[in-house]
């Protein structure tokens, strides 16, 4: 049995999915120029994987520890709690979106969209609406990520435990997984119709392999990732990538993608974790470990604080970003939507996430100074939030 | 606080102002509007017969509300503008615009459409039913591709017209996937795609039409529609290599 819990906490996942959740949040706001900045422009994954793979990776350290000294019962009912407080506050978010939509319904007529607006049949149905919305088979938009995000912890008990006996079969198990998906097309159903966005069949590849890289396993790829030849794999993905998403914003290059290749390659499909979108993920990973290490100095610095402080807390922090995205659209719609209020929508959006991150973390800071005495590395004080 | 806010953004109206001129002409960029696929059975039936036959299908976003309803819609001003510019050819278009109908239930109608109408052209107008319900997006690319090979295998071209651009709902309903599914398939199948959703968005963003307006008037949704239909015009023009007359500009 092979147990490798590292001790001190590696900066580089908070800064990463800090800045992940910025991203997310930007992106979340349509009709933002601001969009142009994130990383789904320039390549075929974006934030999201990043914060799958980081949740995946701190769930591991966090509750791998738990497990490790209290064991299995201890360690699975905290994370069952953990995906309590997360249902919790998607229904919270679920609430907040449903009074924008009713706000829409009742303020906005244009005979334009008479068709558009029919979408809003569903609020008059709010008992068929609101019950699926509590067993989570309704489909906010944007609210796709915490669904997902219970599923996976519901499911991570068990793979914890196979994790730490064997952490090579239980990585297999989870393949197996995403490949059966792939052959098969497994997922939840959605209400009224389709399937969730997010596909837990295929995604929990990246929260596992986030948790095995977690205990061990990044250990174990060090060498690899330290390989001149892997670097010069990984960046030559990212160019291909990068010049396939340009012919997306060009389409009139879209001649220049080979036919064959097109064939081959789409649709590219986020749903399902596409291939592409996981091997891009793996290439950013693997650029991103070899030129920022664990011992970066920068990590320290104040100006990397803001991003690390809204990775601690992720959790608080992505919710926030899906109420400020409503916020921000409706403010656009409301008063005025110019590239002027576009970024400035964006840039008090993050600026309000640092600000709440900021203080959570000064609570967490006045609370253990002076409550009970310290408690053993738990989810919501290491800052390792899962 | 309303002031200040109000106050507040009357400055940043400054600073975007320079793009909120308003202009007079619902003009599309040629970039936005002309691609690589041609209509090379419209480009035939006009060089034999002199006549084009073109059947507009789609949703109620196809269609204008109250009594003037259907001649102020996008099909019927595209008929209006192909006779201008066409004065050579009878240019006759029906349309069928159902509302609540997803890509797959629309495609099953094609076979009734083609046999009694028999349209060298068919316009398709879809996407936003389908989004609005949440198809599973790979439904409603089958849906898609089975229609569009359904009307070439039958001798008709296609155009592909995709959502409007609606941007108070956009925090509603995701439509990204069924836009990119329809970019799929008109470039797979070669069909020319009416980018509704880019092109709406630019006359937005140019301030020809302000689409974030809330108000009952039909004069947007009207001139929305004049627009559209003068547009497509200039496309199916283009893709079929016809020769516009000059000398007539359309109403």
């Amino acid at each position: 049995m092979a147990l490798a819990i590292p001790t001190e906490r590696d900066l580089r996942l908070d800064l990463f999915r800090g800045i992940a959740l910025w991203l997310i949040f930007i992106d979340h706001i349509p009709s933002n120029v601001v969009n142009w900045i994130t990383i789904r422009n320039y390549g075929f994954s974006d934030a999201t994987e990043i914060f799958i793979f980081i949740s995946g990776y701190t769930a591991a350290f966090v509750y791998g520890k738990a497990m490790h000294e209290r064991g299995p019962v201890v360690a699975g009912a905290r994370i069952l709690r953990r995906a309590w407080q997360i249902y919790v506050a998607h229904i919270f978010l679920f609430a907040i979106y449903m009074a924008e939509i009713a706000y829409v319904q009742s303020s906005f007529v244009n005979p334009v969209y008479a068709e558009e607006m029919n979408v809003l049949d569903f609020m008059n149905r709010p008992d068929a609406t609101i019950i699926q919305a509590l067993l989570l088979k309704f489909k906010p938009v944007n609210m796709d990520v915490l669904p997902l995000y219970i599923v996976l912890l519901l499911l991570f008990p068990p793979i914890l435990w196979l994790l730490q006996r064997s952490a090579t079969v239980a990585l297999g198990f989870s393949v197996l997984l995403y490949a059966l998906n792939w052959e098969f097309g497994l997922n939840i159903a959605a209400y009224p119709t389709g399937e969730w966005y997010f596909n837990p069949f295929a995604w929990q590849l990246l929260f596992v392999f986030g948790a095995w890289c977690a205990l061990g396993g990044a250990e174990r790829l060090s060498r690899v990732l330290r390989s001149p030849a892997t670097t010069a794999v990984a960046v030559s993905y990212l160019l291909f990538a990068f010049a396939i998403t340009l012919t997306w914003h060009a389409p009139r290059l879209g001649y220049l993608v080979p036919r064959w290749l097109g064939e081959w390659m789409y649709p590219i499909d986020k749903t399902n974790l596409d291939v592409l979108r996981f091997a891009h993920f793996l290439a950013l990973a693997a650029v991103t470990v070899r030129f920022v290490s664990y011992d970066w100095p920068g990590l320290k610095s104040a100006v990397l604080r803001p991003a690390i402080l809204c990775g601690q807390h992720s959790l608080e922090i992505f919710c926030l970003g899906v109420f400020l995205a409503f916020v921000g659209h409706f403010v656009m719609v409301e008063f005025y939507h110019g590239v002027g209020m576009q970024v400035l929508v964006s840039l008090i959006g993050v600026l309000a996430m640092i600000a709440t991150a900021a203080l959570l973390s000064w609570y967490k800071a006045t609370e253990r100074g002076s409550g009970p005495p310290k408690r053993p590395l738990d989810a919501d004080f290491a800052g390792g939030q899962a | 606080m309303r002031n200040i806010v109000a106050a507040f953004l009357v400055m940043l109206a400054g600073i975007g102002g320079v793009r909120a001129q308003q202009s007079e002409t619902c003009e599309v960029p040629g970039y936005l509007l002309f691609g690589d696929s041609l209509l090379e059975r419209v480009t035939a039936a006009v060089a034999k017969d002199h006549a084009l036959k073109i059947a507009v299908i789609g949703t109620a976003s196809s269609t204008l509300s109250g009594s003037g309803g259907a001649r102020d819609a996008y099909p019927a001003r595209l008929e209006a503008t192909l006779r201008n510019l066409l004065p050579s050819v009878s240019v006759d278009v029906v349309v069928s615009a159902k509302p609540r109908q997803t890509a797959e239930k629309t495609a099953k109608a094609f076979d009734k459409l083609l046999l009694e109408e028999k349209p060298k052209l068919v316009i398709w107008q879809t996407g936003t039913f389908d989004a609005m319900q949440g198809i599973d997006p790979k439904e409603f690319l089958t849906g898609l591709t089975d229609g569009v090979e359904k009307l070439q295998s039958r001798g008709a071209d296609v155009i592909l017209v995709n959502m409007q651009y609606s941007p108070r709902t956009e925090s509603v309903f995701a439509i990204g996937a069924y836009v990119d599914n329809m970019r799929w398939v008109a470039r797979e199948r070669q069909v020319p795609l009416f980018d509704r959703l880019a092109i709406m968005r630019h006359w937005n963003d140019t301030g020809a039409i302000d689409l974030y307006a809330a108000t009952k008037d039909i004069t947007i949704a009207k001139r929305v529609h004049d627009c559209v239909g003068r547009a497509l015009a200039s496309l199916i023009i283009d893709a079929a290599r016809l020769n516009a007359s000059e000398s007539k500009a359309p109403r």
